[in-house]
């Protein structure tokens, strides 16, 4: 299944890319697309466990996916 | 109830405006802006940035857990992006209650939880011509390994 890994920020600017589709095995978790992502050129600044979110709400890396989903790699924020 | 993503300048007299009415005692205005120093480093502006879409249901859960915890639905932010000159307001929040402490005690609540959850970032642009964005959670590491 595909899954679209989307990047913002200092992330965005470390990978070179703001939007990624990711190919895994059904029933992947998040923890394991962010394994994917930090085997990627440029990822070194990304940690183990960053912030995640599924489909615009934030997700713990045990959360299981399914084809189509949107998971945002969060970096810290830093609104306000 | 209203919160939102701007890319406009914001107003703090319409939004405090908004959330007048006759049963409120109280309003509380808070208006976050762009200062001149950080962290020691001449800064000449900041660039905000943000999932757009999840930044704004964010905002929304964040004013209406404010509602229900502290009484009121006179609650208004904005929360803007782009890039902001010195002094520039980059979060507004307005709330009015009936009561002085439950406005601030909802207007607190509104600005400690945007900076905690809402996906939204900022790059620094310095007087020597650099760009950084930046990490509040090094900045905490870094007190703590002070400590």
């Amino acid at each position: 299944m595909t899954v679209t890994v989307l990047l913002f920020a200092s992330y965005a600017d470390a990978l070179g890319e703001r939007k990624i589709p990711i190919d895994v095995p059904n029933g992947s978790t998040v923890g394991e697309v962010v394994r994917r992502v930090r085997e990627m050129a440029g990822s070194a600044r990304l940690p183990t466990e960053p912030m995640v979110a599924v489909n615009e709400e934030y997700a713990k890396a045990d959360r299981r996916l399914a084809a189509g989903d949107e998971v945002a790699i969060i970096p810290p924020v830093a609104g306000g | 109830m209203r919160s939102a993503i701007a890319d406009h300048v914001i107003d703090p007299a319409a939004l405090t405006a908004e959330v007048a009415h006759d049963r409120n005692g109280a309003t509380v205005l808070f208006l976050g802006t762009v200062r001149e120093t950080n962290d020691g480093r001449s800064v000449t502006g900041i660039e905000y940035s943000a999932y757009r879409s999840m930044a704004e249901r964010e905002l929304a859960a964040i004013v209406a857990e404010a509602s229900r915890e502290f009484g009121t639905s006179d609650i208004v932010v904005e929360h803007r992006v782009g890039t902001l000159d010195i002094g520039e307001v980059s979060v507004a929040i307005a709330v009015a209650h009936p009561h002085r402490g439950a406005a601030y005690d909802a207007s607190r609540y509104v600005i400690e939880h945007i900076k905690r959850r809402v996906p939204i970032w900022n790059r620094e642009h310095y007087s020597d011509g650099t760009r950084e964005w930046v990490d509040p959670t090094a900045h905490r590491a870094a007190a703590e390994a002070v400590r």
